[in-house]
């Protein structure tokens, strides 16, 4: 069983109140770090190698080092939890079965960064959830860890929640921001940085609900102990949320040692491909990053076991590797169409790109189009050389990432299923009634039995 | 005419009171949900105007603001909502089966209202259930683990408790 450093208590009964928390140990953080210089803070989360936990792996100890402190000028910290990359529903979980984790990790973090007002920006239709975090907001307020002159340390800190109305891209932290300000959410240009310039134009960090959560157990057991979980610059644990084809959906807490063919087949986490199929693809971080067909999923293209890191996952670049990302695990089996798959993240895409920039919003309307036309039985060769065109296009050429997370999977998809993608083409009757299997490959995908 | 009752005004006043002063616009989001929860499930443009005008904002700043987010209705939706996930994920466990259900159960297309107002049926990317899919978002609710007979089951609840209130 490996080692649970957020998880652990999740089905301790009531432990969604301050009382059951306490009792478990929980607010130990607070009362540590209250006694710490914000500085040391900053240092311990550096020591432990904390990644962001919202997608893009950024060391968390760094970002914090990077937020200005001009005199006079009030700095903010802001939750990112907005969690809304398909695939992802690891922070949903958080906070509705260990709110307090929450909690004390935003406490701790917003005394390290200084910061007096501190919002969580979560997704709106998450709305049940308001509630449950609001909840345990008064409860540690009645219990002086929130408020004015916290456990008497002369430390003010009031946590608000705030909550979106449905747009994926307000999980770009500029986008966030912005509608944070009661705006639309339009991403900024980059730099300034939040760090210099972010929330009401003041000094601003803005973390992912896990990141946050994980300062708790950081700060108990110091940075360093932390850095000796996982492996490489892959520290401490990480929340998997899987689904898909596989016999146990759900989010689990990882140690980063295991590897994927463990994390896939072990009756620990997802128990198996459903219905006692054969597994075809999987996109191991949400998906954006890129589709993987199960041979190099489960086998590095050196012929490496893979596990589930963030090196180990992106061994091999995109041309036969993946990436972490935000941890949302999808499984396909070998009944699942690739080209249909990949529609309606085309769709979710088009639906969700802002409008600013012309590639992102342009190309993602057209990528939509020509893959309902394949899918459709109604595409050409010319077609599938298209949407790479397309997709070479759009990324990296727009102000935020949302470019790179639309284009990447169109991409992935044309990379390793090419085949599928032809045959949808030759035979424009059977894709209307028939999935692609596994069988039709010129080189089959080489599964576990 | 379109007016908060007094303790929805608090309500308002406490929301507003989240941000440092000269702030207030950030209440917008927040406000919008409260309106279109106490105004009939959508927003108006006299709905918007109103908002804009608790917070002293021109009403374009509104307008863009309403537009731009999906969870806001900008026209009037039936009296239960169902707003079924197609994203890949759902789309792997079923959920263009059960959209073409509840379609052929109600008789509206995706994007419609039943003749009695009681169902509208929108489809809506990625809600963050995907671990619980199929799965669709009434009201505040999520409904997840979707199969025909959970739907019959959520549409007769919804046709039971409109009999109730009827009666009472």
């Amino acid at each position: 069983m490996a080692k649970k450093l957020l998880l652990e208590k999740d089905h301790v009964e009531g432990i969604r109140h301050f009382d059951v928390y306490r009792r478990e140990g929980g607010y130990a953080a607070v009362e540590k770090a209250l006694k710490m210089e914000p500085a040391a803070i900053v240092e311990e989360v550096k020591k432990s190698g904390l990644r962001g936990r919202g997608g893009a792996g950024f060391p968390s100890g760094l970002k914090w080092s990077f937020l200005a402190k001009p005199e006079g000028v009030p700095r903010y910290l802001v939750c990112n939890a907005d969690e809304s990359e398909p695939g992802t529903f690891k922070d949903r979980y958080l906070m509705e079965f260990l709110p307090h984790l929450l909690i004390e990790g935003l406490i701790v973090s917003s005394f390290a960064l200084g910061s007096n007002r501190t919002y969580i920006y979560i997704r709106g239709e998450y709305a049940w959830i308001v509630g449950i975090l609001e909840q345990a907001i008064a409860e540690a307020k009645q219990n002086g860890f929130l408020g004015k002159n916290i456990l008497g340390t002369g430390f003010d800190c009031e946590i608000y929640v705030q909550r979106g109305a449905g747009a994926y891209i307000c999980g770009e932290e500029t986008a966030l921001i912005e509608s944070l300000e009661g705006k639309r959410g339009n991403p900024r240009i980059k730099p300034p940085f939040p760090a210099i310039k972010g929330l009401w134009d003041c000094p601003t960090v803005v973390n992912n609900v896990e990141t946050l959560a994980a300062v708790v157990p950081i700060i108990n057991m110091g940075g360093e102990e932390y850095a000796k979980i996982g492996v490489g610059r892959s520290t401490g644990t990480k929340l998997i949320s899987a689904c898909g084809n596989i016999n146990k959906p759900g989010v689990y807490e990882i140690d980063m040692t295991i590897s994927v063919e463990e994390f896939i087949y072990s009756d620990e986490y997802c128990g198996g491909i459903a219905n006692g199929k054969k597994l075809k693809a999987c996109i191991p971080g949400g998906s954006s990053v890129p589709i993987l067909p199960a041979n190099l999923l489960l086998t590095t293209a050196k012929g490496e076991p893979r596990l589930m890191n963030y090196e180990s996952l992106s061994d091999g670049g995109f041309a036969t590797g993946s990436m972490m990302g935000s941890g949302g695990f999808i499984v396909l089996d070998e009944d699942q169409c690739i080209v249909r798959h990949t529609l309606t993240l085309a769709r979710f895409y088009r639906h969700e790109s802002c409008g600013q920039c012309s590639p992102c919003r342009e190309g993602t309307g057209w990528v939509e189009k020509i893959l309902t036309k394949i899918e459709n039985g109604k595409g050409a060769i010319s077609d599938i050389d298209l949407l790479w065109d397309i997709q070479r296009k759009i990324e990296g050429n727009t102000i935020c990432p949302l470019g790179d997370a639309a284009a990447w999977p169109v991409a992935a998809a044309i990379r390793h299923f090419r085949d599928e993608f032809e045959w949808h083409v030759n035979n424009p009757e059977l894709c209307l009634t028939q999935n692609h299997g596994l069988a039709h490959y010129a080189d089959p995908i080489h599964v576990p039995a | 005419m379109v007016k908060f009752s007094e303790d929805k005004l608090k309500e308002v006043q406490s929301m507003i009171d989240r941000y440092p002063e000269g702030k207030q616009k950030s209440a917008l989001i927040p406000l919008l949900h409260l309106a279109q929860e106490e105004f009939g499930g959508w927003l108006s443009a006299e709905t918007m105007d109103y908002v804009g005008s608790l917070l002293g904002i021109e009403p374009i700043e509104v307008y863009e603001v309403a537009t731009f987010y999906s969870m806001y209705n900008l026209k009037p939706v039936g009296k239960h909502v169902f707003e079924v996930c197609h994203t890949g994920p759902c789309m792997l466990k079923g959920s263009d089966d059960i959209i073409g259900y509840i379609k052929s159960t109600l008789g509206i297309k995706v994007g419609e209202t039943t003749a009695d107002g009681m169902f509208t049926l929108k489809t809506v990317e990625c809600l963050g259930a995907c671990g619980y899919a199929p799965m669709m978002q009434m009201g505040i609710d999520y409904r997840e683990h979707l199969t025909e007979a959970r739907v019959d089951e959520i549409i007769a609840a919804c046709r039971n408790k409109q009999q109730k209130t009827s009666k009472a």
